[in-house]
């Protein structure tokens, strides 16, 4: 049996510990905003946060987890309250929609670290999670809008 | 003031009171695609488009699939226009597979062809407003007053004078018994309050939220999941398998031959994969081992050397040429290419013996369903077709292996199975976008103009597969569209086209022939430009005199581009234009290269005229869609063909565009009271030709084949560019 601190609730998995995370957040615990899209850590559209930080879940081993916090778009915010949720619908960002959970955990996880980032950081941090629909302007967009602190938006 | 109008199909209108009180709009729709004209009988079948509850809820019925085309929007946007309702003020939902909801411009309830708002451009307004002139008549009628004078606002019908009013769920119970009227008024452009507006997409909240179901996100009591490993060479089968170590696999339940291989079902998606790759398989590749891209090539260019069959043919080409004081002679070769959709191709099915429910990621219903009731032996109202959102389709998702797999396990287990193919399922097993080798021969007059243009196209055909009927006297006209269409005033044009199949399955890729024909067009247009020394922009204009909307967008993108002024050093620009599925864009690409040769795109600007826009959000990110979807085929992958089998498996060596190669993007709506066009693919096909004589204005050099792979430059390689003599 293997303990989860996931979106701020302990959930316990009978699984093979080598199981990505990735499967048993999907497969095992329901939690299917966290999205399959190549299994090696190629696209993106898994990320997850451990401890804060954004990892690829489809090759992190459910057993090394540990007592690391995760968060999953589901945790992100309740009530679409995040900034970065409110600016992704303010920029219209998502078209098929499948990468943004994985977009807006990657984000999520730049802003924590860079409140107001530059073109270029935004470059580095996002490049990691793939988008074939093509909607990386309104995803550079809203990473900037939502890193402008709201009073002083007009 | 608006005209009333006759109702286009009033006949197929009907009205019924819901279940439980309520309006419900139906309408019979006959299908007049060509595909169904093939088919030789039209459909009719009730179908339901609008609900009104006496709760006031507002249900439209979404018959298209949204694969992020924006399309769950702009149906409803279309109803709720002349209903008076607000889009916060209604629920969209996907609507079940049924024939009346066939797209009449395809002849199936498909979602593709960009067609979704041309289909239900009339046809959903009138919906609105019959709906709306009942429920107008049933409060009229119950407060005595004229219809005349009342007005209806936010899912109210108000008397003014009076000031009365009641909300369209009081009055939906007695609407229903309405007679439906013969004609009603639709809005003038200059009344819409809702169409052309930047309504906000109603699935985006859901899509941000995580809580959008896609196809992959589909759980049911009891399912199973499945993976298929498939013959890795096309055209085999399976001879034999080992399966003993899949069957040890922990979580592994069962392991089930399937027509398209074999398949591991687990009790998770992890363990079938694990299962599959335990498996030891024996496959008959039926001779098709030595296949490879060299190969088909070879195949192409030995029937470029014969006469293909003529599609096109205008003055006399040859003899113009042979006469020219200048021709150019050019190969273009455009190579297959994948969907790679970011959702991996899936499908869940629950076949019980009363009935199967197929819950699907599809472009497809009415193929779904099909393939369902074979596999089954069920009646059509038997199979359900449950249409989840759509992680990415571009032609994609109109196909059903993925649910024949599922359909085929969830039959032979008496379970719910969903399957899921892996990356590399979906890019060795995909319907690729048709390889092409291109011939062109232009002839420019004394004076610099073009008087010739011969295009021949070698590749295999999409229709020949889907639709063999279609491919007439050995053309299939999705093969050359792009082509034979040429817009420009050349008075001697002969496009031909030879179809040359291969073992790999083709199929439709975003913008289909125009993806490959707007490219090789417009990059030897410019050929032609270099040779007669003539500005690209100002050659098109003066051959494109007789083709207003195309002369629209090339002057407005051209306009908006700063055409022929100076350009920061290294930068060079390009232009393209192109209609496809009446849509017509021009696109004007900014690009550097590099001295390694890395083509660096800056800036693309991009003018559309669509006709009128329903949601100029949707039409811009559209655009964008289709700028990234061609810069990825024009900078990064190709899918290519080894021992029978495709090289590429995942995003390492099939790679995407990331959001550090993103130009920076400007999109143009033209003003345009011309016929409506689709969105969802004429974006893509000039940002091909635009990079690439971008890349010819920079090297001199033309680009004819796809992806651009440049070697590393020599220093002072940049010049003008210059005539290709023919060979």
């Amino acid at each position: 049996m293997i303990s989860l601190r996931i979106n701020g609730e302990t959930r316990r998995v009978e699984v093979d510990p080598e199981t990505p995370l990735l499967w048993v957040l999907r497969d095992h615990l329901g939690l299917t905003g966290t999205k399959y899209g190549c299994g090696v850590a190629l696209c993106g559209s898994c990320l997850v946060h451990l401890d804060g930080e954004p990892v690829n879940a489809c090759v992190t081993p459910v057993g090394a987890v540990g007592g690391r916090t995760v968060t999953t778009i589901e945790g992100l915010a309740k009530d679409l309250s995040h900034p970065l949720q409110r600016a992704w619908i303010a920029e219209q960002v998502p078209q098929c929609g499948y990468c943004q959970p994985g977009q807006l955990m990657a984000a999520a996880a730049l802003l924590a670290k860079i409140p107001q980032p530059t073109d270029s950081e935004i470059d580095q941090a996002m490049s990691r999670v793939l988008c074939r629909c093509g909607t990386y302007s309104r995803i550079r967009r809203a990473i900037h809008r939502a890193a402008v602190p709201e009073t002083k938006e007009v | 003031m608006a005209q009333r109008l006759r109702l286009s199909r009033r006949d197929f209108l009907k009205i019924s009171a819901l279940a439980g009180g309520g309006l419900l709009l139906g309408v019979h729709l006959p299908s007049s695609g060509r595909l169904a004209e093939a088919a030789g009988d039209a459909v009719f079948a009730p179908n339901v488009f609008l609900r009104i509850g006496t709760d006031g809820a507002i249900i439209v019925e979404v018959a298209r699939s949204e694969m992020g085309q924006g399309v769950m929007t702009a149906l409803p946007m279309l109803i709720a226009e002349e209903l008076d309702v607000g889009l916060d003020q209604l629920s969209a939902r996907f609507a079940p597979a049924d024939t009346a909801y066939v797209n009449r411009l395809i002849g199936q309830q498909l979602t593709g062809g960009s067609t979704s708002v041309r289909d239900a451009w009339v046809v959903l307004r009138e919906a609105g407003a019959v709906a709306r002139e009942m429920l107008v008549a049933t409060a009229a009628e119950q407060w005595g007053v004229p219809p005349g004078e009342c007005r209806t606002e936010r899912a109210q019908v108000i008397h003014g004078a009076s000031g009365r009013r009641t909300g369209y769920g009081e009055l939906a119970a007695a609407a229903a018994s309405q007679p439906v009227p013969e004609s009603v008024f639709l809005k003038d452009p200059e009344e819409w309050r809702l169409i052309g507006t930047r309504a906000p997409r109603l699935d985006v909240p859901e899509k941000v939220s995580g809580q959008a179901r896609f196809g992959l996100d589909v759980r049911l009591p009891g399912m199973l999941f499945a993976s298929v490993e498939r013959c890795p060479v096309f055209g085999g089968r399976l001879l034999r398998v080992d399966d003993a170590k899949a069957r040890a696999v922990s979580g592994v339940v069962d392991v089930v031959p399937v027509t398209a291989g074999i398949a591991v079902v687990a009790k998770d998606t992890w363990s079938a994969f694990q299962g599959r790759k335990a498996l030891a398989v024996d496959w008959d590749f039926a001779g098709n081992e030595t296949l490879d891209s060299a190969a088909i090539r070879r195949r192409f260019e030995a029937r470029l050397a014969e006469r293909g069959v003529p599609v096109r043919e205008e003055g006399d080409a040859p003899k113009a040429l042979s006469g020219a004081a200048k021709t150019v002679e050019a190969i273009y070769e455009a190579p297959f290419q994948a969907h790679a959709c970011m959702e991996p191709m899936n499908a869940t099915a629950d076949v019980r013996a009363d009935g199967c429910d197929v819950y699907v990621p599809t472009q497809a219903q009415t193929r779904t369903q099909q393939v369902a009731m074979t596999i089954t032996g069920l009646p059509e109202e038997r199979v359900r077709v449950h249409t989840t959102y759509l992680g990415g389709g571009f032609g994609r998702r109109g196909e059903a292996d993925f649910v024949l797999d599922a359909v085929e396990l969830s039959k032979h287990l008496g379970r719910p199975v969903q399957v899921v193919w892996t990356r590399e399922d979906d890019i060795r097993h995909c319907f690729y976008r048709p390889a092409t080798l291109n011939r062109l021969r232009g002839g420019i007059d004394a004076a610099g103009s073009p008087i010739a243009w011969e295009h021949q196209i070698v590749g295999p055909s999409i229709l020949a597969r889907v639709a063999p009927a279609a491919v007439k006297d050995g053309v299939d006209r999705t093969s050359v569209e792009g082509a034979a269409n040429l817009p420009y005033a050349i008075p001697n044009i002969q496009v031909d086209y030879s179809l040359a199949g291969t073992q790999v399955p083709v199929g439709f890729w975003r913008s289909v022939g125009s993806s490959q024909n707007a490219w090789v067009t417009e990059c030897f247009l410019d050929e032609l430009a270099a040779a007669a020394g003539r500005d690209p922009f100002e050659l098109r204009r003066a051959l494109l005199e007789g083709s207003p909307r195309h002369l629209r967008v090339l002057e407005l993108a051209a306009d908006k581009a700063g055409w022929g002024k100076p350009l920061p050093a290294g930068r060079h620009r390009g232009i393209a234009v192109a209609e496809s599925f009446a849509g017509f864009v021009a696109q004007v690409a900014e690009v550097s290269v590099g001295e390694d040769g890395q083509v660096r795109v800056h800036r693309v600007v991009c003018a559309v005229d669509v006709g009128p826009v329903i949601n100029p959000d949707t039409v811009e990110a559209q655009m964008e869609g289709g700028i990234v979807f061609g810069l990825t085929a024009t900078l990064k992958g190709a899918v290519t063909i080894e021992a029978g089998r495709v090289v590429q498996g995942n995003f390492h060596d099939f790679p995407l565009l990331r959001i550090d190669e993103m130009p920076l993007i400007e999109v143009h709506i033209a003003r345009s009271d011309d016929p409506i066009g689709g969105v969802g693919e004429p974006g893509t096909p000039p940002i091909a030709p635009a990079v690439c004589n971008a890349v010819y204005a920079a090297t001199g050099t033309p680009v004819r084949a796809l992806p651009i792979a440049l070697g590393p430059r020599k220093a002072g390689a940049e010049k003008a560019p210059a005539a290709q003599p023919m060979a």
